[in-house]
Formats: structure tokens, C-alpha cells, sequence
């Protein structure tokens, strides 16, 4: 059949067109049985030994559609996988709803189902089910993409925000900051000589291979949008906890770090998409980093602080110079669709 | 020499911070009250947390050296009702969408409908102005002596063009009119000026070699490390050990005595000086640039005519007084309780470099 190569309204209207978009290009690069049942629901068994199951959801609207590192496919997976993992949970199967302006060339919408194919296998899960509609020019931007995410959670594993403790250590699996600038970059043109990379990726390799060996991990958080500092915030209001951070140990790459400083912007509130940081007792977080310095999201892992005190809600930044400030949890929009 | 690293040595920092010290012993008990009239020298100072490790006599105020912060009331209300003119588009630096007008901001016109554009720098506006002819483009012209030449060009651009859809409303201000409006209050006690960085790339370290004469006030302009800084404040101190008072750089890799003279030449031709209106610190003479009469057709002011509401500004809000140094933000009412960056009510708490702001952001507890 003669397809266009730009997906029209009708390729949302339920008709042959919907079906043969959704058959060729979607279905077809994500082939499982569970998905080419094309049922109204897709039927999981779950074993009794399974553990608690792990819910969430996230949708993303990310502008451009293609960076540097990635693309929305890529986040769309990445996401969704990392929320599942920052829990202890082992991600399993994923939802897939596109909303798709009309417009949108097919070979663009077929480069992101290539690249939600290539993510989930990295990350081992597969897509159960998924919904596709087209909205009129000017509806939405080109793509928007929303994930829901199923994982499970063994027995033993209790990760939460709130459980951070006096004394522990905070580490981080490498560099912040360069998913939000390769997105600035990309959106306003500016060509550094050095070009940004996005950091984004699926972790739940990673978190599979820490809570793998060291069990009494307290906290997991990805630091997406506000960065490291809304990260750091949310776990000390969560916990009741003061959190201090080393500046000098925060690790940042040069040319991310000196395009934060012609901007304007400051990197603790740069958004990233690959990046986890965990609180753990601080006797164990010598072996964290370095099961997170063996695996390849993990390679520049440091220690960057320590939880310093309980029931007073704060983040203090030691700066390099010897003072220190807090770390406020940023307001309002910094840069709009970056995720 | 990596600029970014180096000036945040902490080692070094450690050394000049004693030598700091040393010279604050060896001079008469007292504190030495340093202003940093630059918005983006009071960020840096809190970001590197400097002010706790300064000697106790040394207190840094910070003064009036945000272009967001001391744009009166009435401009934003005019910008306001620029932006319910159908058939303009209104664009800005993102820090002045959220400072409050008399009856509303731009952040919550954009939200009813009007074309409100953030734009990082004016060649985007002229970008728009060219590709949605005849729309009308107002550019906001807010900004000291840095933005001035480049707001200049852009309208020398848009004649060269012919472009007939292209204005700026101006607010532009001058920074050595107001230090020395600051150092004329009697309500002001003010011992050095550490002298903004960037304006003096363009106007020179010479600007303020007669004013540190004839109010015998140590000038020092500093880059934005926390290096930069330390080594002004030493500088500072030695001036007044030695007694002289004279303006000198520290930042001489971006600052030299007679500035960059094509922006000076820029600015000249496109602006000549005026009296403006400075929230907090009243009408200072000649601290404001105006249009010229060459570029009418360019100036906003000139060719809209707006119905103004009547100013309004909460009573309670004491951005004048911080601005002009003799309070600090913990001492209003408002700062925290009422005022934070969420629903700010003066403009010291809404841009990025207003010290309310800053406060707010790095100084809350520490």
C-alpha cells in the first residue's frame, strides 16, 4: 500500500490507515505476542512470588523531538524505566501513546520507534500496549509521547525518599547538567565548540547491579527536571534531613560547565536524564561507587556529600572557596520542555 | 589560564582571605562599608557564600546595580498596555515578565492572550520584527551601559533595513550617575565602591575616576570569581591604608582605563542622555539614555500612546531602601512572609539579580 510520508488526521480515525501505521511502523519494529494481540487490554501473568508491583507514569513533550545523545523516543523509555528503578524495581513492561500532529514526517515518527526499540531492549522491557491519535496542525508541536510503567520490587528492598538517614553518605553515578544544555543548544542553535551531549539514558542496569550487591540502599532519585538541587530538596523535606553537598566534588564536565557559565545558568538546576543519586550508610558507599564506576552509566561515580542532620529540612552547598549557601529548590520554569 | 577553576582556587582564596584580615587589623576599629553596586557581583558574592568568611568590619551592602530592579512602576504598566494592543508584539529579557505593574505583569498578559516574548538577545527581536511584518515589535530596553551599544546596533540594523515594524520602549540607565546620587544621600554611608565588571568593559575604569576623587571613595572594578572579588576587597583595604582614593581594575583581562570606544560611539548615536526615573532612588539627572530625534520612528515612547492606570506600588515594600543599601531584605516585612520569588511584590525579589532575590535564593539561613 502507498503510504504517505507524513502522518495525516486519518492516520487517527480507528480506520485502515490507523491500523496499518500502527502494524507497519510501531508494532512491527516492537514485536512481542503480548502487543501483536492487539486486544483492548494486554493480559500480564504475574507469579504470586512476584513482589510489590511498581506503577508510574510520565508524559513528554520535549522540544526538539532530536538532540545531541538522543531523542524523544530514547526519554520516552528512559524515563519512565528510571522512575520504576528509582524504587527498587525491576522494570518489566511499558505502555506507548503517541499524539501525533499532523504533519509530522513518517520517517521522523519511524527514527523514534527505531530508538524506543533499541532502549527498551537495552533496558529489558518491552511495550504491552499502546494508543496512537493525530491532532490537527498546531495541536501538538510535532510528538508528544506518554509512557506507563509496570516493575516489581523484591523482597528486602525498601528505596524511598523518605528514608534517608543521619549519617549517610550521597552519591552520584557521574557528570550533571548535560542533558539540559544539549537541549538549550539544540533548541536556540548555539554551537559551542565542544557540543553537549544529553546524558539520557535507561538505569535500571545500574540499579539492578547496586541493589544486586548492597541491599540496604536508602534512597534512589533521578535528578531530571530542577536538577541535583530539586533532587536534593525533595529528599530532605521527604526524609526531615539536612543534606551537605561538596562543591569541588560535584563532577561536571568542563564544556558543560562553561556553557552554564555564558548562560547564565546554574548546573545544580540543569535538568539530566541519566543520572541517579543514592543515599546509602556511609561504610557502604565505597562499594556503591565502585559497582557504579564498573558499569558504563556509572563510570565518573562520586561521593558528593553526606546527610549531616535530622529534622531540619535543608541542602547547604560547601562552596570550593571555603563558604557556604544553600541549595534552594529552584522556581518556576528554567527552560520549558526540556523533558 | 583556566578562568573558571582557578578563580575558585581554594587554596589561594585561603591566602588572600588572611591577607584581608591582616590589613582590617592594621587599620582603626570600624566596619568598612563596601558597596557592590552590581546585581550580578551580589549573586556571586552569595554563590561562593564569601560574606561569612570576610572579617566581621567588612560588610558588603549591595546597591542599585540591576536594570530589572530599579525599572519604575510605570514603565511595566506601559509595557502592559503595549501588549493589549492587538497588533504588537512585546518582547523582553525573561527576568521582566514577572515584575508587578501597577494592575498586572507581562507574565499574566501572555497568559490572557498577549504576544509577550522572551528573547535572550534583541537581534531575535529584530528576527521577529522582519519575519511578521506589519506586526509591530516592541523590544524592552531595560539594562545599564553592557546593553546599551547592543540595543544601539540593533537599531541602526532595523533603519539600515528599513524595517517600519521595529521599536524600543527605552529605560536604559547610566551606573556613575547613581553612585554618585548614592554617595550624595546623607541617609547613605558608603566607605568603597566595588565597581561592576561589565559595565566598565564598555565605559572604562576611567568613569569613575572623578567621582572617587571628589567624594575620596576607593573605586575598584572586579570580575565575578570569587577571586576577583577577594582580590578587590584587598585592594580596597590597601587603598585606605595608603589613603589614596583613586579608580583601579582588578578584572584587567576584560577591563581596561578607556573602555571599548566603538560601543561608547554606538551609544552615542543612537541615545543622548537624559534625567530617569530610578525606583528607590528617585529622578537622578543625566542617569537615563533616550532615543535620539533621528530615530523617532524607533522609539516606542514616541509612537504608541497608551492610557496609563494610576502607579501603584505596595507601601510596604522596601526595594527603595535595599537598593540604595541601608537595609538588607531580612529587615522588610515582607521578605519571606509576603514576598518570595513565587508571588513577589517588588522587583528586588523578581529578577535573577535582585538582592531580595539572591538573599532569598543563597542567604536565607546561612
Amino acid at each position: 500500500m502507498n503510504q504517505s510520508n507524513q502522518i495525516l488526521l486519518a492516520h487517527g480515525g480507528g480506520g485502515t490507515l490507523m491500523h496499518t501505521l500502527i502494524r507497519e511502523t510501531i508494532a512491527s519494529k516492537l514485536k512481542n505476542p503480548i502487543l501483536e494481540k492487539f486486544d483492548d487490554s494486554a493480559i500480564l501473568n504475574v507469579r504470586r512470588t512476584a513482589g510489590r508491583i511498581a506503577f508510574t507514569t510520565d508524559s513528554y513533550v520535549v522540544k526538539p523531538l532530536f538532540f545531541r545523545g538522543g531523542d524523544i523516543g530514547r526519554l520516552a523509555v528512559s524515563g519512565t524505566v528510571n522512575d520504576l528503578a528509582m524504587q527498587g524495581a525491576k522494570p518489566v513492561v511499558i505502555s506507548l501513546s503517541f499524539i501525533i500532529e499532523e504533519g509530522l514526517p513518517l520517517a521522523n515518527l519511524q527514527k523514534i520507534v527505531l530508538s524506543i526499540k533499541r532502549t527498551a531492549k537495552e533496558a529489558n522491557v518491552f511495550v504491552a500496549t499502546g494508543d496512537v491519535k493525530v491532532v490537527q496542525k498546531g495541536g501538538a508541536d510535532g510528538l508528544f509521547v506518554n509512557t506507563s510503567g509496570i516493575g516489581f520490587i523484591p523482597k528486602g528492598v525498601n528505596v524511598s525518599s523518605h528514608n534517608a538517614k543521619l549519617g549517610d553518605a550521597v552519591i552520584i553515578n557521574g557528570f550533571i547538567a548535560d542533558h539540559g544544555i544539549s537541549i538549550m543548544c539544540e533548541r536556540e542553535g548555539l554551537k559551542f565548540q565542544t557540543q553537549t551531549r544529553s546524558d539520557c539514558a535507561p538505569l535500571a542496569g545500574l540499579v539492578g547491579a547496586i541493589l544486586g550487591r548492597i541491599r540496604n540502599i536508602h534512597c534512589m532519585k533521578d535528578p531530571t527536571r530542577g536538577g541535583i538541587a530539586s533532587a536534593l530538596n525533595e529528599i530532605a523535606q521527604n526524609s526531615e534531613v539536612s543534606i551537605e553537598i561538596d562543591e569541588s566534588e560535584i563532577p561536571i564536565r568542563e564544556a558543560t560547565f562553561a556553557a552554564c557559565e555564558m548562560l547564565g545558568l546554574d548546573p545544580l538546576i540543569v535538568a539530566n536524564e541519566g543520572k541517579v543519586i543514592v543515599a546509602c550508610p556511609a561504610a557502604l558507599a565505597p562499594d556503591v561507587v565502585q559497582t557504579m564506576r564498573k558499569h558504563r552509566y556509572g563510570k565518573a561515580a562520586k561521593i558528593i556529600g553526606r546527610v549531616t542532620g535530622k529534622g531540619k529540612p535543608e541542602v547547604i552547598l560547601k562552596t570550593a572557596v571555603g563558604g557556604s549557601r544553600i541549595i534552594d529548590m529552584p522556581y518556576g520554569e528554567l527552560l520549558p520542555r526540556i523533558c | 589560564m583556566r578562568y573558571l577553576s582557578e578563580f575558585r582556587d581554594g587554596k589561594l582564596s585561603k591566602r588572600v582571605l588572611e591577607a584581608i584580615s591582616a590589613k582590617v587589623r592594621a587599620l582603626p576599629a570600624g566596619e568598612i562599608k563596601i558597596m557592590e553596586v552590581c546585581g550580578t557581583h551580589t549573586v556571586a558574592i552569595f554563590r561562593s557564600g564569601l560574606r561569612a568568611l570576610l572579617p566581621p568590619q567588612i560588610v558588603l551592602l549591595s546597591g542599585p546595580g540591576c536594570p530589572v530592579c530599579v525599572t519604575p512602576t510605570g514603565y511595566i504598566d506601559r509595557a502592559v498596555e503595549l501588549g493589549r494592543v492587538p497588533s504588537v508584539t512585546v518582547a523582553t529579557f525573561g527576568d521582566m515578565v514577572k515584575v508587578p505593574g501597577s494592575r498586572s505583569n507581562l507574565e499574566r498578559e501572555r497568559a490572557r492572550g498577549a504576544d509577550i516574548r522572551v528573547v535572550y538577545s534583541v537581534t531575535d527581536a529584530v528576527k521577529i520584527a522582519e519575519s511578521s511584518a506589519p506586526k509591530k515589535m516592541v523590544f524592552l530596553g531595560v539594562g545599564f551601559e553592557t546593553t546599551a551599544p547592543t540595543i544601539a546596533s540593533a537599531i541602526l540594523e532595523a533603519q539600515k533595513k528599513g524595517l517600519k515594524n521595529f521599536y524600543v520602549l527605552s529605560a536604559h540607565k547610566l551606573i556613575p550617575p547613581a553612585m554618585e546620587a548614592l554617595l550624595s544621600d546623607k541617609e547613605v554611608k558608603i566607605d568603597a565602591f566595588l565597581c561592576p565588571g561589565h559595565v566598565s568593559v564598555i565605559i572604562g575604569a576611567k568613569s569613575y575616576q572623578s567621582l572617587s576623587e571628589k567624594f575620596k571613595k576607593p573605586c575598584v572594578v572586579s570580575g565575578f570569581e570569587p577571586l576577583d572579588v577577594l582580590q578587590s576587597i584587598l585592594m580596597i583595604l590597601t587603598q585606605i591604608s595608603e589613603g589614596t582614593s583613586k579608580s583601579e581594575i582588578q578584572y584587567t583581562r576584560c577591563v581596561t582605563r578607556d573602555g571599548n570606544i566603538q560601543a561608547q560611539r554606538l551609544m552615542d548615536r543612537v541615545f543622548e542622555v537624559c534625567d530617569a526615573n530610578w525606583r528607590g532612588l528617585g529622578t537622578i539627572p543625566r542617569s537615563g539614555l533616550r532615543i535620539r530625534e533621528e530615530f523617532a520612528t524607533f522609539d516606542a515612547s514616541r509612537q504608541f500612546e497608551v492610557n496609563l492606570p494610576r502607579e501603584r506600588s505596595d507601601r510596604h515594600c522596601l526595594c527603595g531602601e535595599v537598593l540604595r543599601g541601608i537595609k538588607t531584605p531580612p529587615q522588610c516585612g515582607l521578605f519571606t512572609k509576603v514576598c518570595t520569588p513565587e508571588s513577589p511584590v517588588g522587583p528586588c525579589m523578581v529578577s535573577s539579580e535582585g538582592t531580595c532575590s539572591a538573599y532569598f535564593k543563597y542567604g536565607r539561613k546561612v
